[in-house]
């Protein structure tokens, strides 16, 4: 049986390729009649061609389980996802416009403070965030940018607009499949390239991220020497921080290669030490310096948070950076931006209401079944109510917690995401999606064509996390025809 | 400048691809043997097992030396001794220095790896077996011609190399050590008379070739008859012959001239090259040959500290 646009329907969702069914959106039309020219054997055998060559090629991804951590393959689906190139413009424009202003702000906060004098974001907002680091205060890292690499989550909603869900600014993951995704795209699908589209290609990320991590070295050299510290094999992510590495020709390195001496960093080598000049860390802020954070770590170095702090070694994304990817502070982002840079954000906030206020938490309270409700600090989403899909009990429980901490608490309206088909077993049905693209700022500052598509596997299901079962997609940025 | 760490899994996944292809060489060697041996006689398998080193191991889990448990054993068991778990090891070891060696390199280690892990029972019996061994030995070379190919001269490559080097070096020692009377006591039972075991004799150093692919080399390099002595020989001490005990360790003697702080490392080397050239072998193989190349092998374990001492972090060999 072929694809049959005529019985796919995405119900009240926006779906990005069919606009109604039968009707596929005016980019999307030559993928989807290219789609309905290939016999259900054909699309099956693609399909296993590609599981098969993620298989081989290695592109991986480690869960956590009782048993053990399982090396699994990463899931793709493989039909793309289209995104036109004059909405992708806006889009990069109002991501880079958000992550300089984020960083205004970090910087802001670790040194004279004004948005907190000039009470545009609430003091004690800041002083409660379990991001914010004291330890930081004071500290003026070069071009004074803290979060150098920012993986912002998007969503299109009804409207079919690109809205904010949240920014990642610590150590975001998933770029690495964003680029592995092409990869397998290319062999599994090369008729569509160049013949019938024109895509904007994402292979040269490593090398953006290599130069902008160069541009941070505190020594002027022509070769700075840049690391990738991971937390090691049994991370999540260990992949990525691998790939990463070895496209970069950077050191993959594990806090027990690393030593302090003098404030300076160093790596064991078979050839004695040798000087480090900047760390992309892939660890967690309170794990990368037991003499300083948590004590208990094995993965961190010690002494490294002196070095950074002397300006002898640059860490990004650098320690803090955190304080503002708060899904709290998060609400205050469109003042952040106006603030800073006197602009109009480009890019909207997904409306949200905050538990510590106190009208707010009341309509949240009262509306907890229709609403989404997020813990300020989890992440993969975990801790996350859905209203609409909750139990009483749940309800209840959550309603005790809002009670018990608000500060911790935000809560949106439920969003209806937008959907896109991905290839069953038998047939093309529409799931959900989000998008992951990732910024860079450091001398100059740069946005991926695209991003990271993660969508929903089971019908109906909001839940994009890999970890909890959710698939990928290869993202297009196409010239509009 | 390649750190510590890395240079120790380079090492590692060398020495365990390499010891993954020998012990595919040994098993189809010893099944190719079987064949030509008269009806009715059993081949002494536990030699295998006496020959990779773990007795003890296999002594616990099976009553029987038999084929199937032998092979089982050797190929296909997660024991941490198969060749299914020398693959897994070298695997994981090219996985976590992924960021450092071509990634085609990881892409056949690792397609190998799931070859070898998905058939590794169906070759417990004999009908498939040669077919997997075949594939397992040809995709290993392909792995090392793919390295040779593309990495370039670095220390990375030269940690490729040791390991490599030492652990061939190590296993042709052990490939000699192969006692022919405990190979195929039945023939000396059956048969008192030297003359009958003679072809018997012939057909098992010409395995011991095969298991080196050194059988052709061995034809067009020495040109006498098969014997004890001239195999021995060939396989200890040729320089030319790529799987020759002496062939490794003077590479590795070679490899070291680009490496760091190389200077403990290359004495011992020396060492047991010497120890491998200037022995007596006519001599040896009417007494002593035994302990002989349990001094080599001792030598060799020695070198593997020494490099580990030298170069890896320390703690963790």
């Amino acid at each position: 049986m072929r694809v049959n646009w005529k019985t796919y329907n995405s119900g009240k969702f926006f779906d990005e390729i069919i606009s109604s069914p039968g009707y596929a959106r005016k980019p999307a039309r030559r993928l989807a009649s290219y789609l309905r020219s290939l016999t259900h054997e054909e699309l099956q055998q693609k399909k296993t061609a590609a599981e098969l060559a993620i298989k081989t090629m290695g592109i991986s991804f480690t869960v956590y389980s009782d048993a053990g951590n399982i090396d699994r393959e990463w899931p793709m689906d493989i039909i793309p996802r289209l995104i036109t190139g004059s909405e992708w413009n806006q889009t990069s424009k109002g991501l880079q416009q958000r992550l300089e202003a984020l960083n205004c702000f970090i910087h802001d906060i670790y040194n004279d403070q004004k948005i907190l004098k000039d009470k545009i974001v609430p003091e004690d907002l800041i002083m409660d965030s379990g991001n914010f680091r004291k330890q930081c205060l004071g500290m003026k890292p070069k071009y004074n940018v803290w979060a150098h690499i920012c993986g912002t989550d998007l969503i299109k909603g009804d409207d079919g607009q690109f809205y904010v869900l949240e920014d990642n600014l610590r150590v975001p993951s998933g770029v690495s499949y964003m680029v592995e995704n092409r990869r397998v795209t290319k062999r599994t699908f090369p008729e569509l390239f160049a013949d019938d589209y024109s895509i904007r290609p994402v292979a040269d990320y490593p090398a953006e991220l290599l130069d902008m991590l160069s541009s941070l070295s505190p020594r002027q050299v022509k070769h700075p020497e840049v690391v990738v510290l991971t937390p090691g094999v049994f991370n999540s992510a260990y992949f990525e921080h691998s790939y990463l590495a070895q496209r970069m020709g950077a050191e993959l390195v594990e806090g027990g290669d690393l030593v302090v001496e003098d404030d300076k960093v160093f790596m064991r080598t078979i050839d004695g030490l040798s000087q480090v000049d900047v760390i992309y860390r892939r660890i967690d802020d309170m794990f990368i310096d037991p003499a300083v954070f948590n004590k208990d770590s094995v993965l961190g170095v010690r002494g490294l948070f002196n070095a950074w702090k002397k300006g002898n070694v640059a860490l990004a994304n650098a320690p803090g950076a955190g304080v503002a990817d708060d899904k709290i502070i998060y609400t205050y982002v469109p003042e952040i931006i106006k603030y800073y840079l006197d602009e109009d954000p480009i890019l909207s906030n997904v409306p949200s209401y905050l538990c510590v206020d106190r009208k707010q938490r009341q309509h949240v309270l009262e509306n907890l079944d229709k609403l989404v409700v997020k813990p300020a600090n989890e992440s993969g989403g975990c801790g996350m109510l859905i209203g609409p899909q909750a139990s009483k009990k749940e309800l209840a429980e959550f309603r005790r917690r809002i009670k018990a901490d608000p500060r911790n608490y935000m809560a949106q309206p439920l969003i209806s995401l937008s959907t896109v088909p991905i290839l069953g077993d038998r047939v093309v049905e529409p799931r959900h999606v989000d998008l992951r693209p990732f910024v860079l700022q450091g001398d100059k500052s740069y946005v991926t064509p695209g991003g990271l598509t993660r969508v929903a596997m089971v019908k109906g299901s909001y839940v994009v996390n890999s970890s909890q079962g959710g698939g990928s997609k290869d993202t297009w940025v196409v010239d509009d025809a | 400048m390649l750190l510590s760490r890395v240079a120790e899994r380079v090492y590692w996944q060398a020495r365990y691809l390499e010891r993954a292809e020998n012990v595919a060489r040994l098993l189809h060697v010893f099944s190719a043997l079987q064949l030509d041996l008269p009806k009715g006689t059993k081949l002494g398998w536990q030699t295998l097992v006496q020959i990779t080193g773990h007795e003890e191991q296999f002594v616990e889990k099976y009553k029987q030396e038999n084929e199937r448990n032998v092979v089982r054993f050797l190929l296909a068991e997660r024991n941490g001794i198969s060749l299914v778990d020398m693959l897994a090891f070298a695997r994981e070891n090219a996985r976590t220095t992924r960021e450092i060696m071509p990634t085609e390199a990881f892409e056949l280690i690792n397609g190998l790896y799931y070859f070898a892990r998905d058939n590794a029972e169906a070759g417990i019996s004999r009908a498939e077996r040669n077919e997997i061994l075949d594939q397992i030995v040809s995709r290993s070379q392909q792995i090392g011609g793919l390295m040779a190919g593309t990495m370039s001269r670095d220390e990375a490559y030269s940690f490729v190399r040791l390991g490599r080097s030492l652990e061939r070096a190590d296993m042709t020692t052990r490939i000699v050590d192969v006692d022919s009377q405990k190979l195929m006591p039945e023939l000396e039972v059956e048969d008192a008379e030297p003359e009958a075991r003679e072809p018997y004799e012939n057909i098992l150093w010409m395995n011991v070739l095969r298991s080196s692919s050194a059988y052709q080399m061995y034809r067009q390099h020495v040109r006498e008859r098969i014997n004890g002595e001239d195999v021995v020989r060939f396989l200890l001490q040729n320089e030319q012959l790529p799987r020759s005990a002496a062939h490794n360790l003077t590479t590795m003697t070679k490899v070291l001239r680009n490496l760091p702080n190389s200077n403990k490392v290359n004495w011992q080397v020396n060492k047991t090259r010497k120890l491998v050239r200037d022995a007596d072998v006519n001599r040896l193989l009417r007494r002593g040959l035994v302990r002989h190349l349990d001094s080599v092998q001792k030598e060799i374990a020695q070198v593997h500290f020494k490099i580990a001492d030298t170069w890896f972090l320390p703690g963790n060999s």
